[in-house]
């Protein structure tokens, strides 16, 4: 785990790393930017290893223990700390350990971290970022690996991030940092360990800003944090097959991109939408619809999604599988889509 | 615990800013009642008459530096606060000159230039944000103390133990106060609580806590000086329980059934305004005079902002686009 600041101040260049060894960079780029960021949350500190994952490892050595502080496991004490300090002016990042325990803190979340700036007409503003991790593929089963981006989705005045990979989990997590909202970064299994160049002066990349993959001409596949590194399993197989595919990486799922989904589409004709997250309900449900609605007369297919069946998340390794949205599904729907 | 020998104790200044705090309080919650009963104000209202001892005594320790969090039953913390009266009007009209724009209304008043952080309808809520706001006064290494209130019924959901534990671990500058009126919305609070006193639970979590007669303000006095004190020194936080009685119930058009006979008419026998008054008077504090112009002075600022509320425009309702988030919405 590198624990080095990309500064300005180095000579351009790029190093290979991870996406949590990015997220360790952007904690450090911010911290010390800015004193007004804080970090806190369950094991975060250096004493008590900086982090489940090491994300934060580094950090308090570096910026003192009271600015970065291991809390107690107790998650609405940790979100209500996150939210009071941002009321009196501090940018708090705070580390829920898994997506699943955010529900521990649901209220914090959605009652007050989202609403206050309404409900106080906008003299009070909550600039919170929560990072959390999840995503099914380690065999936690049930409760430690379910993507409820669309819970928070749904949800009026919170902003919902999830990269695929090591340059936007830096330039997104800068991004949310500094935005004067509360913004949900969901860090996932899948995507976590996959190695890239990050630019040693990588500063924020815009919120609300899809990336687009691969450009192509039949079919547009829109995915995000895991399933975008899925999808690129997936290049290979759908271009044998003679399929020009444009693959979108949604990176924040509220507010979306329409912009960028919508032209694509037009483009494109056809639209397959595949997420981990549980597909009924989910996410996919309201960029099909949005793309139904806006460019009906366009479409040579009917739109498709692509989720997580309606159970939780299981242990065995075959349905754990199973649950997952493979490569292989997403070739087999496109090809289905071209007829 | 009982109260230390050496406590603190009021002089008439103190006591006369006490009482015209309360005055103010029960002289708001008298308008509020009296206009609702008109049919001129259509809001949930959950009033603290019989409870003004408590914020009004805290509220003279306070400055507007110092920041409350508080619950759907709050008014009278930010009354005693001396938040305006005008904006507060205005916003439980739900118009466009209330501090919230008219979209939070009276279970979501906020004031920041007089502390009033945020009120909340959640029972429990305001005691993790009040750390927050505590952690902040630290860092900026600033005296500023930090009130959580709270209700008895608040004392069992899981908020108030994350909060008070992750308060007293890291010393934070905030005083929970919980109210103790007898009943969490319909339940008696030996129905609904393990322990005889609430204070008896800050033992759990290594703070001091005391229980105190919430509708005595001498005895309030030597606690909340107390408590504020060490805050400000950085000692950490306590926990005080002030005993006391709603006289209107969990909100307004309550029946009353699940309180005792005679229960409501005895509380109301010992209605904390005018005995505190007569007090005053009685030992010398005050003048008759002094109170009759005090209590003039704030009915016509009560009369003069409940005026301005109901005259205010409605907001537009492009509002709702609007400080969702910081960017306004596109329509």
């Amino acid at each position: 785990m590198s624990t080095t600041t990309t500064s300005a101040a180095k000579p351009a260049g790029t190093s290979k790393m991870n996406s949590l060894q990015a997220v360790n960079a952007a904690l450090h780029q911010a911290m010390a930017a800015d004193d007004k960021v804080l970090v806190l949350g369950e094991d975060i500190a250096d004493p008590e290893g900086g982090g489940v994952t090491g994300a934060t490892a580094g950090l308090s050595t570096k910026f003192g223990g009271e600015r970065v502080r291991s809390t107690p496991i107790s998650e609405q004490a940790i979100i209500g700390a996150a939210i009071g300090a941002a009321l009196a002016g501090y940018k708090p990042v705070a580390e829920i350990m898994l997506m699943n325990f955010t529900t521990v803190a649901m209220d914090m979340i959605f009652n007050h971290a989202a609403k206050l700036r309404f409900m106080s007409g906008g003299q009070t503003s909550v600039p919170i970022t929560i990072r959390t991790l999840t995503g099914a593929g380690w065999q936690t089963a049930g409760q430690h690996a379910d993507h409820l981006e669309g819970w928070y989705a749904h949800a009026a005045g919170i902003k919902v991030v999830a990269p695929s990979n090591p340059v936007d989990y830096k330039g997104l997590l800068l991004s949310c940092i500094d935005d004067p909202d509360p913004c949900i970064f969901i860090e996932s299994a899948g995507s976590l360990f996959v190695p890239a160049e990050v630019p040693d002066d990588q500063g924020p990349i815009p919120l609300g800003k899809a990336r687009i993959v691969q450009e192509g001409s039949d079919l547009t596949i829109v995915t995000w944090s895991s399933q975008t590194v899925r999808a690129q399993m997936a290049l290979p197989a759908l271009a044998e097959a003679g399929l020009s595919v444009e693959l979108i990486d949604l990176r924040t799922i509220s507010p979306w991109d329409r912009e960028t989904v919508l032209a694509s589409v037009r483009k494109t004709g056809r639209l397959l939408v595949a997420h981990e997250a549980v597909r009924d309900f989910g996410p996919g449900a309201e960029i099909a619809a949005t793309v139904s609605e806006e460019l009906f007369g366009v479409l040579k297919a009917p739109v498709r999604r692509l989720g997580a069946p309606k159970c939780p998340v299981p242990f065995a390794k075959v349905l754990e599988d199973a649950y997952i949205v493979q490569p292989d599904q997403m070739v087999a729907v496109a090809q289905a889509l071209m007829g | 615990m009982t109260q230390p020998s050496n406590a603190p104790q009021p002089d008439s200044a103190a006591l006369t800013d006490i009482f015209r705090r309360m005055l103010r309080i029960e002289r708001n919650d008298d308008a509020i009642l009296s206009t609702i009963r008109k049919g001129r104000l259509q809001m949930p209202y959950y009033s603290a008459r019989g409870q003004e001892v408590i914020p009004a005594t805290i509220s003279h320790f306070l400055t507007d530096e110092d920041q409350i969090c508080t619950i759907y039953r709050g008014i009278q913390d930010m009354v005693a606060k001396d938040m305006p009266l005008k904006p507060l009007w205005a916003e439980i009209a739900g118009r466009v000159d209330g501090t919230c724009k008219g979209k939070g209304g009276p279970m979501h008043l906020t004031h920041p230039p007089t502390g009033v952080m945020v009120t909340t309808g959640v029972v429990g809520s305001s005691m993790p944000i009040a750390n927050g706001l505590a952690w902040a006064a630290k860092l900026d290494g600033s005296r500023r103390v930090v009130i959580a209130y709270f209700g008895d019924g608040a004392s069992n959901i899981g908020a108030f133990h994350e909060s008070l534990n992750l308060a007293s671990l890291w010393k934070l500058p905030v005083i929970f106060v919980c109210p103790n009126n007898g009943f969490a919305e319909h339940t008696r609070f030996e129905n609904g609580t393990s322990v005889d006193r609430i204070s008896k639970r800050a033992i759990g979590y290594g703070m001091p806590g005391f229980t105190v007669d919430g509708n005595d303000p001498w005895e309030m006095y030597a606690q909340v000086s107390t408590a504020i004190a060490r805050a400000r020194d950085g000692e950490g936080p306590t926990l005080l329980e002030c005993t006391t009685f709603r006289f209107l119930g969990h909100v307004l058009g309550d029946d009353n059934k699940y309180m005792a006979e005679g229960e409501l008419a005895a509380a109301r026998e010992r209605d904390p305004l005018p005995l505190f008054r007569q007090r005053l008077l009685d030992e010398g504090h005050v003048d008759e005079p002094t109170l009759a112009a005090m209590q003039e002075k704030i009915e016509a600022e009560v009369a003069e902002a409940r005026d301005f509320g109901l005259a205010s425009e409605l907001p537009p309702v492009d509002e709702i686009r609007r400080d969702v988030f910081a960017q306004e919405m596109m329509a």
